[in-house]
């Protein structure tokens, strides 16, 4: 085959970025998923004697504390896994309403056109024109904070990244001329769009997922940060920050080990993200 | 329904598309693609439908199957008119009625096998081919069209150009249409491969009666395929004739350009003939010209072809044509 | 007079696939003032020969890997020489115009351009020049369009801007690879009619590169005929359209509907267009071809004279005698 090759080829740019990307998410992953099992944590534990440790002291009970203690006496490197799981499951959650939401939207608005694609992407514009940070903080003061509505909050917040990309796959896709052969077979509307214009959306969306993700995390630990995100027994990386803030002047690893590990998964995925997408889907650049 | 009503007969069709200024996308008039357009086609029968681009002839077909909605007009398919019918009919309909598409490459979904594909229309109509038959039927319409029944499980990028046109054949087949909408079917293809999808939509029609509406921009293939051809210019047919009449007696004097521009390979072997080069493009259908619409570039261009529109009507015994002065251009070049 | 010289030319792109060589050793000669068809069907290396003459193989994938070309007795491969001698004295005209317009110039400035760049010319002057040459090409009042954007243009008008470009430096060569694919009948036409009448003026040498037989059966003096980028046969237009001494020749011109004449049965060539990642050993038409034997299996036919025809007409297959007797 002569086409695609080219095409292919010109794709192939971004090989280290992408592996780069994956082999930093792994590690934060699977930190996420056994951590937690190696260094137990337990939040109403207080040890006063452990309490402000630096980093690489060993405690009372003779274990190591490689990032130092809290506040409370908490080893941090056991709070930040457990921190990780929640961060990360967070995001996850949060992509999935988001991206259920911002799809199916965009997919309506995108194939039927006409008004209902008028009414949908004005309530897009809207949306995108409210700074979404205070329209979370708006919200997360209504519903109190948990767990919960902190996903509910960022969904509400992310939803439009997506429905402006399914509504592009649908609007490019509907048009396709091996859509028109379904459509001449008699095909209706439902299997059009889940057979045809659905599976064009599958990687585009992927890859705007990977770039969101990494908003949604820090978004998550500014809403907490603020009070406004998960409570305060829920040790994600916001709280441990925000915990940390008061102690900046002698203790400054509790808020700043946190914040270099989110910024390194941030950055990591933005750098997944950017090259997922300059591979698969260079028209997406201007999102 | 008596046995000379034709298969599908097409009176004033009219389509049109709104015009949106590029700003505010407000609709700003009327893009007329098709403007008054009649023919028919009878079982069996085979017309070709030629003109430039821009001319409307995708319009036209996809007018016909559905995929445009008519402004006005009538289309009459096997005893239905299709303008005002239910959906739930349009379905029944549709099935005798399929369309073969131009691009080898865009009209196959990327993602589905060969065999996903001819089947897609066996699980709109169950009726038609039971489940459990579904993979010894593509495997007989595969050997049909000319491919390896082997290669069901293949995906569209296997397979070259011409091939991947074989499958789109095998597709429209699946539901045993009675007329089949070729539009450009063979444009893309090299001369090599296309003169063997020709060949095979050619034996298709002996052996399985189709009837064929075979739209092309090129003249040629046209005539080695139709009994009839029907010559569109800017949403209007500027002359209809049996394929024979048309390519030796044209009247119209935009057939005789167009005729006349084909290329030939070898010229040396016939009368040296004055060729016709006429100027100019087609005009917009957005802003047509008054009067006939092919004036602005016509060298027999009167003073009446600005204000009269001229009748698609037989003259002096010839064949229907578009044109104040036909009968004077009887005989006139090749 | 020899003006082009391509000698055993060899280009190669590296794909996912593996390695295809493009050109396969192509040679053939373009006289001054001749016109010259290269025909083929597509992805036959007629562009590729096309982009090593002008030295715009796209790189990194293409490297000219072997051969010679020369240009008027410079070597058009050594560095540079190919650069200082395009738009000056070889100029080239593409398919797709509007691709090859810049979208945000006015297509008089894009036509003065050229005399400013090359020829020191005055704004005035570039300006003058370019309105001389658009009325050349044939473009309906041309001062009132010499401020259009190119896609304010119809894709014939485009075309002649395209070679007004292309001639406004009085190139000796012009090369035109497929002018009127993208174009209805009734504008090639006018297109194919403008370029015999320039090349006539100008008298300059013309590459024409084409997939249609028909297209340049009253203009070119030559053809050469490339499949799976070897040259398979080459003479006078008329000398290979009548006396096909390649099986693909001929089966490419029993290939083509008529506008006239009987309507006989199409006789297709056999089989798929070659895949250069895997073509057969020795000829590679073998696969689709009726003639093949052993022979054609171990070794690859070189061009040679045909038996009983004149000297220039050469075709590379074992047994022409065949299809010089089968058809005609
Ligand atoms: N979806 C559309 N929206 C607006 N204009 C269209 C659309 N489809 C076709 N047209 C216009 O209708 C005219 C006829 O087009 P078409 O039927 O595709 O011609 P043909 O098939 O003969 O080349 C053209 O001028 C084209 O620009
Ligand atoms: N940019 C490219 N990258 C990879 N392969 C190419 C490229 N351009 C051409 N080729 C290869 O060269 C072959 C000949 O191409 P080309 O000269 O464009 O054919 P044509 O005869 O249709 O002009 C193609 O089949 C393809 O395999
Ligand atoms: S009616 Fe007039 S303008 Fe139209 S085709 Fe006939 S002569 Fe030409
Ligand atoms: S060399 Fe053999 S295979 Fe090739 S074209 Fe001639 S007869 Fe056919
Ligand atoms: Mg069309
Ligand atoms: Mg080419």
């Amino acid at each position: 085959m002569v086409a695609p090759v080219a095409a292919r080829r010109r794709t192939r740019a971004g090989s280290a970025r992408i592996r780069f990307g994956f082999a930093v998410i792994a590690v934060y992953v699977v930190a996420a998923a056994i951590g937690p099992w190696l260094f137990r944590y337990n939040p109403v534990d207080t040890r006063t004697a452990d309490r402000l440790k630096p980093p690489f002291t060993r405690l009372s009970d003779g274990s190591f504390a490689i990032f130092g203690t809290d506040q409370v006496g908490q080893d941090l490197l056991a709070q930040m896994l457990q921190g990780a799981r929640i961060s990360i499951a967070v995001g996850l959650a949060t992509l999935l309403l988001a991206g259920t939401i911002g799809v199916t939207i965009g997919l309506a608005a995108g194939y039927f056109g006409g008004w209902l694609d008028g009414v949908l992407m004005r309530l897009a514009d809207i949306q995108l024109a409210f700074p979404s940070i205070l329209l979370a903080i708006f919200i997360a003061a209504l519903l109190g904070p948990s767990v919960v509505n902190v996903v509910i909050v960022l969904a509400v917040a992310n939803w439009v990244t997506f429905a402006r990309v399914a509504r592009g796959q649908a609007l490019a896709t509907r048009r396709r001329e091996f859509v028109d052969a379904s459509r001449t077979l008699g095909a209706g509307t439902w299997r059009l769009v889940t057979r045809c214009v659905l599976p064009a959306c599958v990687a585009p969306v992927l890859v705007v997922a990977t770039v969101e993700i990494g908003h949604v995390i820090l978004a998550e630990a500014s809403l907490s940060f603020l009070g406004l995100g998960t409570p305060a027994s829920t040790p994600s990386w916001g709280v441990t920050i925000a915990n940390g803030r008061n102690y900046l002047a002698d203790a400054w690893w509790i808020s700043t080990i946190p914040g270099i590990a989110l910024a390194f998964l941030v950055i990591s995925l933005g750098v997944l993200g950017d090259a997922l997408r300059d591979r698969y889907d260079p028209r997406l650049r201007s999102l | 329904m008596s046995t000379e009503s034709p298969l599908l007969s097409v009176r004033d069709l009219q389509t049109s598309f709104p015009m949106r200024s590029p700003v505010l996308r407000r609709t700003v008039g009327q893009i007329q693609a098709v403007a008054g357009v009649s023919f028919d086609i009878p079982a069996g029968g085979t017309l070709g439908l030629v003109g430039e681009s821009g001319s409307g002839k995708s319009t036209v077909a996809r007018t016909i199957i559905g995929l445009e909605k008519a402004r006005s007009g009538s289309i009459v398919f096997d005893g239905d008119e299709l303008t005002s019918l239910p959906k739930a009919s349009m379905r029944r309909v549709r099935r005798q009625l399929q369309m073969i598409f131009q691009d080898p490459y865009a009209s196959l979904n990327p993602r589905a096998t060969v065999e996903q594909i001819i089947a897609e229309a066996w699980q709109i109509h169950p009726d038609v081919v039971p489940r459990n038959q579904h993979r010894a039927e593509v495997r007989d319409l595969l050997e049909r069209v000319g491919l390896n029944p082997d290669h069901a499980e293949r995906y569209p990028h296997q397979f070259s150009g011409g091939q991947r046109q074989r499958i789109g054949i095998a597709r429209a087949l699946a539901l045993r249409p009675k007329l089949v909408i070729c539009d450009e079917a063979v444009s893309a293809l090299d001369v090599s491969v296309q003169a063997q999808v020709l060949n095979l939509l050619d034996d298709l029609r002996c052996d399985l009666g189709l009837a064929y509406l075979f739209i092309a921009h090129d003249l040629s293939v046209v005539r080695h395929i139709s009994d009839r051809v029907a010559v569109m210019y800017l949403g209007r047919i500027v002359e209809t004739a049996s394929q024979d009449e048309l390519f030796t007696r044209p009247l119209h004097p935009y057939t005789q350009a167009l005729l006349s521009a084909v290329p030939d390979p070898k010229p040396w072997d016939k009368p040296a003939r004055e060729q016709i080069i006429i100027g100019g493009d087609v005009p917009s259908p957005a802003d047509p010209p008054s009067g006939c619409g092919f004036r602005t570039r016509c060298w027999k261009a009167e003073e009446t072809c600005a204000h009269d529109v001229p009748e698609l009507t037989t003259r002096l015994e010839l064949h229907p044509a578009a044109c104040h002065f036909a009968t004077e251009l009887a005989g006139a070049a090749r | 007079m020899v003006l082009l010289s391509v000698r055993d030319l060899r280009v190669e792109f590296a794909t996912s696939g593996g390695v295809v060589t493009a050109v396969d050793g192509a040679s053939f000669d373009v006289g001054s003032g001749e016109t010259v068809a290269l025909l083929g069907e597509s992805g036959s290396g007629k562009s590729v020969t096309a982009q090593a003459v002008m030295g715009i193989v796209p790189k990194p994938a293409g490297r000219v890997c072997g051969g010679s070309i020369s240009y008027d007795g410079r070597d058009l491969l050594a560095p540079g020489v190919a650069k200082g001698l395009r738009g000056r004295e070889i100029a080239m005209v593409f398919q797709d115009p509007l691709s090859s317009l810049n979208p945000v110039f006015r297509v008089g400035a894009q036509i003065g351009e050229m005399f400013r760049r090359h020829r020191g010319a005055s704004r005035r002057e570039a300006r003058a020049a370019a309105l001389d040459l658009m009325k050349r090409v044939g473009i309906p009042a041309a001062s009132k369009r010499l401020d259009d954007y190119p896609h304010q243009f119809s894709g014939g008008m485009r075309q002649r801007v395209m070679i007004a470009m292309a001639l406004a430096l009085s190139p000796r060569l012009l090369i035109a690879d497929e002018p009127t694919t993208a174009l209805d009948v009734t504008v090639q036409a006018q297109i194919m009619d403008l370029l015999t009448r320039l090349q006539a003026e100008e008298g300059m040498s013309l590459v024409l590169i084409t997939h249609d037989l028909g297209v340049v059966a009253g203009v070119a003096d030559r053809v050469i005929l490339m499949y799976a980028g070897r040259v398979v046969e080459t003479g006078s237009l008329r000398e290979v359209y009548e006396h096909s001494g390649h099986p693909y020749t001929s089966g490419l011109m029993a290939s083509v509907p008529a506008v006239d004449g009987p309507r006989d049965r199409l006789v297709p060539i056999q089989g798929s267009p070659p895949d250069l990642l895997s073509l057969p050993s020795g000829c590679s038409f073998r696969p689709r071809c009726q003639y093949a034997d052993e022979q054609c299996a171990e070794v690859e036919p070189v061009l040679r004279q045909l038996p009983d025809r004149p000297s220039t007409h050469q075709a590379a297959c074992h047994h022409p005698e065949g299809v010089l007797t089968d058809v005609h």
